[in-house]
């Protein structure tokens, strides 16, 4: 949709001809489109070089506006397949954006995987407590006691803590924020997509249309109220005291940045071995 | 050229080596599993990554992937394996990804026996992914044919962009004999159409000849690749009834039209024969000594060999049912191929030997049945 005169300052970024977007009013996903581009506007990463994946769900959509090489995966395995593509041409910055039941639920072996292996690649989860695509169904990281549609009487699952995962599994860069944090979320995603190997950005956001009604946040506005109010930064806390309980506080921040060889590195000195 | 003695997956192996093959991603499991080992070995002396994936739906994830990445890419497997791969067979057949998946099948279903030989993945290899796709399967019968066979399948798979599945089986997979490796200038490779054009005039899955040109990652051209129903600029259409009607025709036919192009039969003493044993893998060598016995025999019986399955060679068994009058369909399994015989020829007799795996059919089988089948049972 085009309105005469009237461009967006991340227009260049964007398939401006796929906007409007699916997303619905008061969703966390714009926000974290806004501040990933933000982010990306930040670094000197060569557009050209820069593939964007994506699993099945409402965050996997973001893959389709972003005006890079795009990828839009089945459902849980955006991870493997960016690995495909960042072990065969390396000159690749790979970014992972999907959400928490595509890549934790799903998907959860292939994360714990690629961060064990230190593959080059930076994910950015947007947790949002749900599935939201299929109309607010239980998900891996939905608090204790929330409901949803298959939690009608509550949830009795122990959700994961993302970041907790990350770190356990060997993610060498590991933040969360709320999409209530825009400068903080923006400034974490662009460490992240400098940071070489596994990088990973939590991002907590509202979903009121199938979450939050549910929930007792029905708009976007409350949420970001419940944010604002339960938000307690602590960086470089341990990742497993951060966890995530319905209206106890959320922890966010910087908690891991440390270094080691990345699969990539360990592949071009085998490959090396051969070819001096 | 030179002479080696290989099994049937290091064969297989040293076939995607010499075809270009840079990138591999796989999943131990018998009886395919010196495939993933002999590419592990190989890959780093010709500049190209192995990487042993978690399970093998990440192993058909990271082989679309990387052919996206612009390198020829492939991945092996058996029955188990072979079944989580399916859903991503189909987002490869809908984002028109050329890779190569070799399955070596054993006797199923379900762990079935690990160890030992079947045939039973052939509706598999075909049907197995939701939806309607087509793609294409070849079969080897010989260590040579793997060799040979493999650089086919990565030709294939890079001329018609689709995944191409080699059904082997696991006799095959683990017989030892001679294969001429040709020196690298005699291999005919095939490479993938690139992009002809400048980004702001490229569609990417606009085809003139069925086959749209790629632009892989990193090549300039900002493509949005989706396993969603896609218009041909590559963006969803999810709610068109009329997208998806030209997509998934034209993913249908670019295999159905070319099926002349694509088949691959072996012939044997077909001139004259009254009785055609159709059959492919392992299956066909057993044919071939009931065969010449028959022969000597006296029986008028031929044989018909598959060197490609899918496309099935539908014309062809159609215009040779004018001349055959029986047809004995050899194969381990309980009647896939046979199947696709009787779909095709009409009201000629089509009669099966099988087998349900962990064992292959004695000559002298196949030879009490052409007799049977000769007196008229």
């Amino acid at each position: 949709m085009e309105i005469e005169g009237e461009h967006h300052p991340l227009d260049e970024y964007l398939r401006a001809d796929r906007i409007p977007h699916i997303w619905c009013p008061g969703c966390g996903l714009g926000t974290v489109l806004n501040g990933f581009l933000h982010a990306l506007e930040e670094t000197d990463i060569d557009l050209k070089n820069l593939a964007i994946v994506s699993g099945i769900g409402c965050t996997g959509r973001i893959a389709g506006y972003i005006n890079v090489d795009s990828y839009h995966t089945t459902h849980g395995r955006a991870i493997p397949f960016a690995t495909g593509l960042k072990l065969a041409n390396p000159k690749l910055k790979v970014v992972v954006i999907s959400g928490d039941g595509d890549l934790f639920a799903i998907g959860g072996n292939h994360f714990i995987h690629a961060a064990r292996r230190n593959i080059d690649m930076t994910v950015i989860c947007v947790n949002n407590y749900n599935y939201g695509m299929t109309g607010g169904q239980l998900g891996p990281t939905t608090p204790l006691e929330s409901k949803t549609t298959t939690t009608p009487y509550g949830n009795i699952e122990h959700p994961f803590n993302l970041c907790h995962v990350a770190h356990a599994s060997g993610a060498v860069y590991v933040a969360r924020w709320t999409a209530l944090h825009a400068r903080r979320m923006k400034d974490s995603i662009k460490e992240a997509l400098n940071k070489k190997g596994f990088s990973f950005v939590e991002i907590i956001a509202s979903c009121p249309t199938t979450y939050g009604r549910r929930n007792k946040m029905p708009t976007g506005l409350d949420t970001m109220k419940y944010y604002k109010e339960k938000s307690v930064i602590k960086h470089g806390i341990e990742p497993e005291k951060a966890d995530i309980e319905i209206g106890g506080e959320i922890i966010v921040g910087k908690f891991v940045d440390i270094e080691k060889p990345t699969f990539n590195e360990e592949v071009e000195k085998l490959i090396r071995r051969f070819h001096k | 050229m030179r002479i080696e003695f290989y099994n049937g997956n290091v064969a297989s192996a040293e076939g995607a080596i010499h075809a270009g093959c840079k990138f591999f991603a796989g999943y131990p499991i018998t009886p395919s599993t010196e495939i993933a080992e002999h590419m592990a070995l190989r890959l780093p002396q010709v500049g190209g990554v192995f990487i042993q994936m978690e399970d093998e739906l990440a192993s058909m994830a990271a082989i679309l992937g990387a052919s996206w990445g612009g390198v020829k890419s492939m991945t092996a497997t058996s029955g188990p394996g072979f079944s989580l791969m399916m859903e991503n067979i189909g987002l490869g057949a809908m984002t028109e990804t050329p890779c190569v998946i070799v399955n070596v099948q054993r006797g199923g279903p379900s762990t079935g026996m690990p160890t030992l030989v079947g045939q039973a993945d052939v509706m598999q290899a075909r049907w197995g992914s939701h939806g309607d796709y087509e793609i294409i399967a070849l079969s080897p019968s010989s260590p040579q044919e793997c060799f040979d066979m493999t650089i086919r399948a990565f030709n294939l798979a890079e001329e018609y962009r689709v995944p191409v599945i080699i059904l082997m089986d696991e006799s095959v997979a683990h017989m030892s004999e001679k294969v001429m490796i040709p020196d690298e200038k005699d291999i005919k490779l095939v490479e993938r159409k690139k992009a002809s054009v400048p980004p702001s005039e490229y569609l990417p899955y606009k085809a003139d000849d069925f086959v749209p040109e790629m632009a892989c990652a990193g090549e300039g051209y900002n493509v949005h690749v989706t396993g969603l129903t896609h218009d041909e600029k590559g963006y969803p259409q999810a709610t068109s009834p009329e997208v998806q009607e030209k997509l998934v025709r034209r993913l249908c036919d670019k295999i159905r039209e070319n099926e002349e192009k694509i088949r691959d039969i072996e012939e044997i003493e077909m001139e004259d024969a009254k009785i055609a044993l159709v059959s492919f893998g392992i299956s066909a060598r057993s044919c071939k000594s009931a065969m010449k016995k028959a022969r000597k025999d006296g029986y008028k019986v031929g044989i018909i060999r598959l060197k490609t399955i899918w496309p099935f060679p539908e014309k062809y068994f159609e215009e040779i049912s004018e001349k055959v009058k029986k047809f004995i369909v050899v194969e381990i399994n309980y009647g896939q191929i046979k199947l696709e015989v009787e779909r095709m020829v009409g009201r000629k007799k089509v009669v099966l030997l099988p087998k349900m795996g962990g064992d292959i059919h004695k000559p002298e089988e196949i030879y009490g049945k052409i007799k049977e089948v000769h007196n008229g049972n």
